[in-house]
């Protein structure tokens, strides 16, 4: 960009024009009203003043180009080479085998359970993460947002049996206070997926890590359980009810003791809401377990639903993803599209505007300035 | 007579109505009604989309600054508190103005303002007489003369009659005629017919009389003069004035938004939201999709209300408050003489000096200094004196008068020729000084000895006899029969036969007087077209010489007299007396017969010369006056002054020049023949005008290239500009310096108060005060021009900027089942517009200048773009909306691209709620910061600070927000806890931000370019040269001298009754009119 400072210029003294010459009049009495002679006062700072010419920005746009083209194709390899694998188990269709537990209810007893046979046809290397991931599921409505008590899922005593207006109506039940309240805590997802290797026939549960899926600020500092006496959850949720929807209360989401209450991640994990109504919310770790094997081998496997969880109705669909990470996330394609677009835009415009300002550019019969 | 006291309220607001009517006025603010409607809004719960402090705290900040802004502005004390001496039970008690009422004696002294309008009871001078000065009610220059009633006089200075006076006046009610008062006065069972020779008004200046006595009739707000100011209305700026339009408009766009949301609410709510009631229950007040898209308009009003944002009108108060301190710091705007600096006393009108299109100037004391100067004579057809222009030159060493003991010091003449003249006994020369000093109607003081005082009654007069004194023909004094007179160096007394007194028909006066040796003789001084007629025809040869001479020096703008004697023999004389004393004893048509005796005796004269007097304009008048012009800026003079010396004073500041062939002057007294008059005019451009009198005033003037209203009242001022203002919807100025002015001052849209010697009450009705009219150029092409430029870069910037942090939440209504629910934080929604967005675009409100202060002065053709409303207009607005809607765009459908469906790089959330509000709340401080720094053309250390600073105070507000600690203390107010850190470390978020700010701005650059590349403005090229360093542009003013001026240059700020009063003491009649003239050029025939 063109630096111009004109600061220097101004100083040398343009007083001439109606310019009072000099401050003699007035001077050294002291009481004089005249202004102080500094820069800021009298505009004169000192500036650059940066212009738009051809010279910044034709190459600005021809740098832009090449920066950005690179970048969007970097990204778009990225993202193809990672491997995901979905599947649908809402069970709409009715060949589906999870189409049986389609109407299925909170509660029902015994829970509906349904198995889906898939094929990974190439190997997941790398640490392979299973997502649950929803469609049409409103986790941004204003009214779902809002109704918590962070205070509450903070471990805070008092709004734990005291619970924010906000989580109206699921603040109380049975006049006992709702732990945790709200409608967030309340449609927490509860199906229980389980996955299996399939080899010659016989089915190899996969370790599914189930710690390590929240954010540590979430999992130490956002939610923590009540504080008392005692380590006894049961005890320290004395006094509250379960939300409505849920089978069991939150002090017996598992059996470990630092995964349950508030802490336990999958119900943190639920409770990050997301941004759109499609999304996809990490379910458990499948971590490699040595260099050797691949984590997921290509093959056979079959994925056990314990169906909890109604979306039909909604017209809302359930999904289990696996998938791989690279070093910018998940899969997704439109990072690496958008850059190598805007990149390509930015070089032929600066092709454009060069063309054009070669033809009809019009700086340079600038001297000539009517008055 | 209702008892008013003199306390003359000139300011807005008094302690007790200052909140009411501040806020009253505040809320007149459409914006500031509409932001309490929103606030009460958000108190209601199901409707409340964002906490309500996000409105109240700014709401309240905004209301506090502009209310304590507004207290200073309107300053308080105007009463003046000047002590004066009033009568109670015989005592003299100092009063203070303000408490002066109807009914009482009050004594003033000489030089002093008249508090209130009296009557005039008795004076120090002989017969009741007392001098004024009115040039602070109607601008004329010339002594006044008023007398008291003759059993008033008597009462003299006798404070104990003074004080038992108990006279009744009876009089007509407050009005604003000055020049006309009725009324009677009973007293010791007479009565007495009171008019306008017997009161002195508010505003007058007593001169030449010590004291005199006066019984208080009008006082305060019902006084002639304040009759005549007009109301003090509410200045608002025409941007001010379109950005309420705009704030409508927004408004409607905001319903509108609304509207569509809600339909969208109470569709999602019919088609989706009824089957996701499992997790998302109906409230209990909700209970119909209709009713639930009702209570979404109004929670989706309260969100995007920050489209027209509360801290908008704070910015810009604070910007005029900035720009109005650069104006009161401009050293360049100080007059050192009078040790004023400029001063800003309306700071909300700023951007307004650079939309100026039509200037209104009073004359005397704004223009001119009121100061005449002999400058040049032309004496038997030689020229003295060097041109007005060459003076000041420093090596012109004046004369010296050292040799005359009773010169006047302040007396400067620059001929050296002259002076030489005179002391080698030059006959004709001595003549013409011999008779400048007899023939006037000066009178004379000698205090001490060699301190002569002239008591003037003109200046123009008073120049004549200062002049003949230097140069050693000193007039001593005067007796109705005698003049006395040092002539170089010895006592001559003339007797003085007979004065012919001056008035405006003949323009011209005599005295004849008879020398001690006997002779008789007439000297003549008067306008030349008229003289010359009347001259001895032996004189041609001189005659010719000399108008070659007084062309010249009409052609510099000098007022002109040509001067002649007779010599008369006895019998001459005799014989013409005695028809004079028919003349004068005459019943019917006194003037007539009188006049005709006149002529009878002023014919054959001998010419003498002629002299020229410089009305002496203000310093740079012409140049500031030419540059406002190449500005394209229209100025009017508008003068309570004569026609003759309102169009010489046109001419010396080349307002007038030659090349303006066509002079048009409408002075009629009716307004019929007003009205034919223009009709007559019209009817050259076959132009069928219907209507009012005021249109076709208007049409014609706005067509003249220069106007010049002469005999106009104060109140008459203000109707001309009100008349522009109504018919030109044009911004005006007003410029003025006396009490005459305030009215004008008030009723343009920007009132200028030049801070003269005397009387501060024009500044005091001023937006804008300085000492100097020139400093008039700069304060428009420089500051004006600096605001405008500035004010529409800020409001550019302000409503793209805020349309681009409100419109993601429309975006994502389509994706929250139009909830209402916010994209972002609460807490970034309170501060984005107080702290994040704030600082920058208000340093560049304050600081930004694209083209420097010479070059604006130099170049003055860019104050166009103002006068044309280009830089912010509908047009405009609609362009940064448009920016505004597609950055918005970017900034929520990029994220939404690259976060769809998709998890981080450790697997973990990334398409969350709240991370997603961070990213959207990062790139869009960055694109407004890149944004801003494109903007930017004028980058001081401080727009630098402001704008890294900005950024760097985001994510320091950021990271404490989302802080581990924060979140401990109020878990429920910052539920956005380590989220910063979390979104902010993966490499995506980044690219994102990366790619928003790429594609918000891209655009922008490219229409930028294209469009300072093909189609440059003047600012761009001026500023382009500047870059390459080209030599700037030299613009000379060049003096435009009148040549082949046929016109006189006759003007003579002299009243006819003054011979008479001297001869006599007899009292004396005069008429005044009311007419326009208006002068147009010749540009005007071409356009039709």
């Amino acid at each position: 960009m063109a630096v111009n400072y004109n600061a220097k210029e101004e100083a040398d003294g343009h007083t001439s024009g109606v310019g009072v010459a000099g401050g003699g009049a007035a001077g050294g009495a002291g009481k004089s009203r005249k202004p102080d002679n500094t820069a800021f006062k009298q505009q004169r700072l000192p500036a650059w003043q940066p212009i738009l010419t051809a010279g910044t920005v034709l190459p600005a746009f021809f740098i832009i180009g090449l920066i950005f083209i690179p970048i969007g194709i970097g990204i778009f390899v990225t993202s193809n080479n990672i491997r995901e694998y979905e599947i649908d188990y809402t069970g709409t269709d009715s060949s589906s085998p999870c189409n049986k537990c389609l109407n299925v209810s909170w509660n029902s007893t015994p829970p509906c359970t349904c198995t889906i046979n898939f094929t990974l046809d190439q190997p997941f290397e790398t640490n392979v993460f299973m997502y649950y991931g929803l469609s049409n599921f409103y986790q941004n409505h204003r009214r779902y947002v809002k109704s918590r008590d962070d205070s509450q899922l903070n471990g805070d005593n008092s709004s734990l049996l005291n619970p924010s207006k906000e989580c109206e109506p699921y603040r109380t039940s049975e006049n006992k206070p709702i732990a945790p309240c709200g409608a967030i805590a309340n449609s927490m997802f509860n199906d229980t997926l389980e996955l299996f290797h399939i080899d010659n026939e016989t089915r190899i549960p996969i370790t599914l890590n189930k710690k390590g899926i929240a954010w540590w600020t979430d999992k130490n500092v956002k939610f923590r359980n009540p504080f008392g006496t005692t380590n006894n959850l049961t005890a320290l949720f004395q006094g509250t009810t379960k939300p409505v929807n849920w089978p069991k209360p939150v002090y017996m989401l598992d059996s470990e003791q630092d995964n349950n209450g508030f802490i336990n991640e999958d119900f943190i994990v639920w409770m990050r809401t997301a941004a759109l109504p499609t999304f996809r919310k990490l379910y458990r770790l499948i971590e490699r377990k040595n260099n050797l094997q691949p984590t997921l081998q290509a093959g056979k496997y079959s994925l056990d639903i314990t169906y909890n969880y109604p979306v039909y109705s909604f017209d809302g669909r359930k999904r289990m993803i696996l998938s791989t990470i690279s070093w910018m996330g998940g899969k997704n394609p439109f990072l690496g599209i958008a850059y190598i677009t805007v990149g390509s835009i930015c070089f032929f415009l600066g092709v454009v505007l060069l063309v054009i300002h070669h033809k009809y550019g019009n700086r340079n019969n600038s001297a000539d300035i009517p008055n | 007579m209702g008892c008013v006291n003199n306390r003359i309220k000139t300011s807005k607001y008094n302690i007790l109505t200052f909140l009411p009517v501040n806020l009253f006025e505040q809320f007149q603010r459409v914006a500031n009604a509409y932001f309490l409607f929103l606030l009460i809004l958000q108190l209601i719960p199901e409707i409340s989309s964002l906490s309500w402090f996000t409105t109240i705290v700014p709401l309240m900040v905004v209301f506090t600054i502009t209310a304590v802004k507004d207290a200073t502005d309107d300053c308080v004390s105007i009463c003046s508190k000047l002590p004066l001496q009033s009568l109670q039970q015989s005592i003299l008690q100092n009063e203070k103005w303000m408490n002066v009422k109807p009914g009482d004696v009050i004594k003033l002294e000489n030089n002093t303002f008249v508090a209130a309008d009296l009557l005039l009871l008795s004076s120090s001078e002989p017969h009741g007489l007392c001098y004024i000065e009115t040039a602070e009610l109607d601008g004329e220059t010339n002594l006044k003369v008023r007398q008291a009633l003759p059993v008033t006089s008597e009462l003299g200075p006798d404070i104990r009659r003074l004080a038992e006076f108990d006279g009744v006046v009876v009089c007509e009610p407050p009005n604003n005629k000055l020049d006309k008062f009725t009324g009677v006065l009973f007293w010791k069972d007479n009565r007495y017919s009171l008019n306008n020779e017997k009161v002195l008004l508010r505003g007058c200046v007593l001169r030449n009389t010590d004291w005199c006595f006066g019984m208080v009739i009008f006082a305060g707000p019902d006084t002639k003069l304040m009759q005549n100011s007009g109301r003090t209305k509410f200045k608002r700026t025409s941007i001010d004035r379109l950005m309420n339009t705009l704030a409508l408009w927004i408004f409607g766009f905001l319903v509108c938004m609304g509207i569509i949301l809600a339909i969208g609410n109470s569709i999602w709510e019919h088609q989706v939201g009824a089957h996701f009631r499992i997790y998302l229950f109906w409230n209990e007040v909700v209970n119909s999709s209709v009713f639930s898209g009702f209570l979404t308009f109004w929670s989706y009003i309260i969100i995007l209300n920050s489209v027209v944002p509360i801290s908008l009108y704070v910015s810009v108060e604070v910007i005029r408050l900035g720009h109005s301190y650069f104006i009161n710091w401009d050293r360049k705007m100080y007059c050192p003489q009078k040790d004023t600096p400029a001063e800003v006393r309306t700071t909300t009108l700023n951007e307004e000096l650079g939309q100026i299109e039509y200037i209104f100037s009073d004359k005397t004391g704004t223009i001119t200094q009121n100061i005449m100067t002999f400058n040049k004579c032309s004496i038997n057809g030689k020229t003295y004196g060097k041109s007005v222009f060459i003076n000041v030159l420093p090596k012109t060493v004046p004369v010296d008068f050292s040799f005359n003991p009773l010169a006047d010091r302040k007396f400067q003449f620059y001929d050296h020729s002259l002076i030489e003249s005179i002391k080698l006994g030059d006959a004709m020369v001595h003549e013409f000084f011999r008779l400048l000093s007899l023939c006037h109607t000066v009178m004379s003081e000698e205090k001490n000895a060699g301190e002569l005082i002239y008591q003037v009654q003109s200046p123009d007069e008073g120049a004549l006899v200062t002049a003949a004194r230097n140069f050693g023909f000193i007039f001593k004094s005067r007796t109705p029969e005698t003049i006395t007179v040092e002539e170089m160096g010895k006592l001559v007394t003339y007797q003085l036969l007979a004065i012919l007194d001056f008035n405006n028909i003949r323009k011209r006066m005599s005295v004849i007087v008879q020398t001690p040796d006997g002779q008789i003789k007439l000297y003549c001084k008067g306008a030349d077209t008229i003289l010359f007629e009347r001259l001895h025809p032996s004189n041609e040869e001189l005659m010719s010489l000399t108008s070659d001479h007084l062309e010249e020096f009409a052609g510099e703008g000098l007022r002109t007299l040509a001067l002649a004697y007779k010599n008369l023999t006895e019998e001459h004389f005799k014989e013409w007396f005695k028809i004079l004393q028919e003349a004068n004893t005459s019943v019917d048509s006194r003037n007539d017969y009188l006049a005709a005796a006149y002529e009878e005796i002023e014919k054959d004269m001998m010419l003498l010369g002629a002299t020229a007097i410089e009305d002496k304009l203000q310093e740079g008048v012409t140049e500031t006056i030419a540059s406002l012009s190449l500005a394209n800026i229209k100025i009017w003079v508008l003068t309570g002054d004569k026609q003759e010396t309102a169009m010489n004073i046109g001419y010396s500041c080349h307002m007038l020049t030659d090349t303006m062939n066509e002079i048009f002057i409408v002075a009629s007294h009716t307004g019929m023949e007003v009205r034919e008059e223009l009709r007559e005019y019209f009817a050259l451009q076959a132009l069928a005008l219907e209507g009012d009198l005021e249109n076709e005033f208007v049409e014609v003037a706005c067509m003249c290239k220069t106007v010049i209203c002469c005999r106009v009242t104060p109140l008459q001022k203000a109707q001309v500009v009100e008349l522009v203002k109504k018919h030109r919807k044009a911004v005006t100025l007003a410029i003025g310096d006396g009490a005459n002015d305030i009215s004008m001052i008030k009723s343009a849209h920007i009132g200028i108060g030049i801070s003269g010697e005397e009387g501060m009450q024009a500044v005091l009705a001023s937006d804008y005060s300085f000492a100097q009219f020139r400093y008039l150029k700069r304060l428009l092409l420089v500051h004006g021009r600096w605001s405008y430029f500035r004010m529409c870069k800020f409001l550019c910037y302000f409503f793209y900027k805020n349309f681009a942090f409100t419109l993601v939440h429309f975006w994502f209504g389509f994706f929250c089942g139009f909830s209402a629910q916010t994209v972002y934080d609460q807490w970034f929604i309170t501060l984005f517009n107080i702290v994040y967005a704030s600082l920058p675009v208000l340093a560049m409100g304050l600081f930004d200048q694209d083209v420097n202060e010479q070059n604006s002065m130099d170049y003055a053709k860019l104050y166009e773009p103002g006068q044309l409303n280009l830089l912010f207009n509908k047009r405009k607005f609609f362009i940064c909306i448009a920016h505004g809607l597609y950055t918005s765009f970017a900034l929520f459908f990029i994220p939404y691209g690259a976060f769809y469906n998709t998890a981080g790089e450790d697997g973990k959330h990334i398409a969350d709620y709240q991370s997603f509000a961070v990213t959207v709340a990062t790139s869009l401080v960055i694109v407004v910061s890149v944004q801003i720094a494109l903007d930017t053309s004028y980058w001081t250390a401080i727009n630098r600070f402001f704008i890294l600073g900005s950024i760097a105070v985001y994510f320091a507000i950021l990271f404490t927000m989302h802080s581990d600690g924060i979140f401990v203390i109020f878990p429920n107010h910052f539920p956005f806890v380590g989220n910063a850190r979390n979104s902010l470390s993966q490499i995506s978020v980044w690219l994102v931000i990366l790619l928003t700010t790429v594609v918000s701005v891209m655009p922008v650059i490219t229409f930028q370019f294209l469009k300072e590349d093909l189609n440059p403005t003047l600012t761009d090229q001026v500023w382009l040269n500047l870059i390459m360093k080209q030599k700037p542009l030299q613009n000379y003013m060049r003096r435009v001298y009148r040549t082949n001026s046929r016109r006189s240059a006759y003007a003579f700020s002299h009243q006819e009754g003054f011979g008479e009063l001297i001869t006599s003491g007899k009292n004396i009649h005069i008429s005044q009119y009311n007419y326009f003239i208006l002068l147009k050029s010749g540009a005007f025939l071409k356009n039709c």
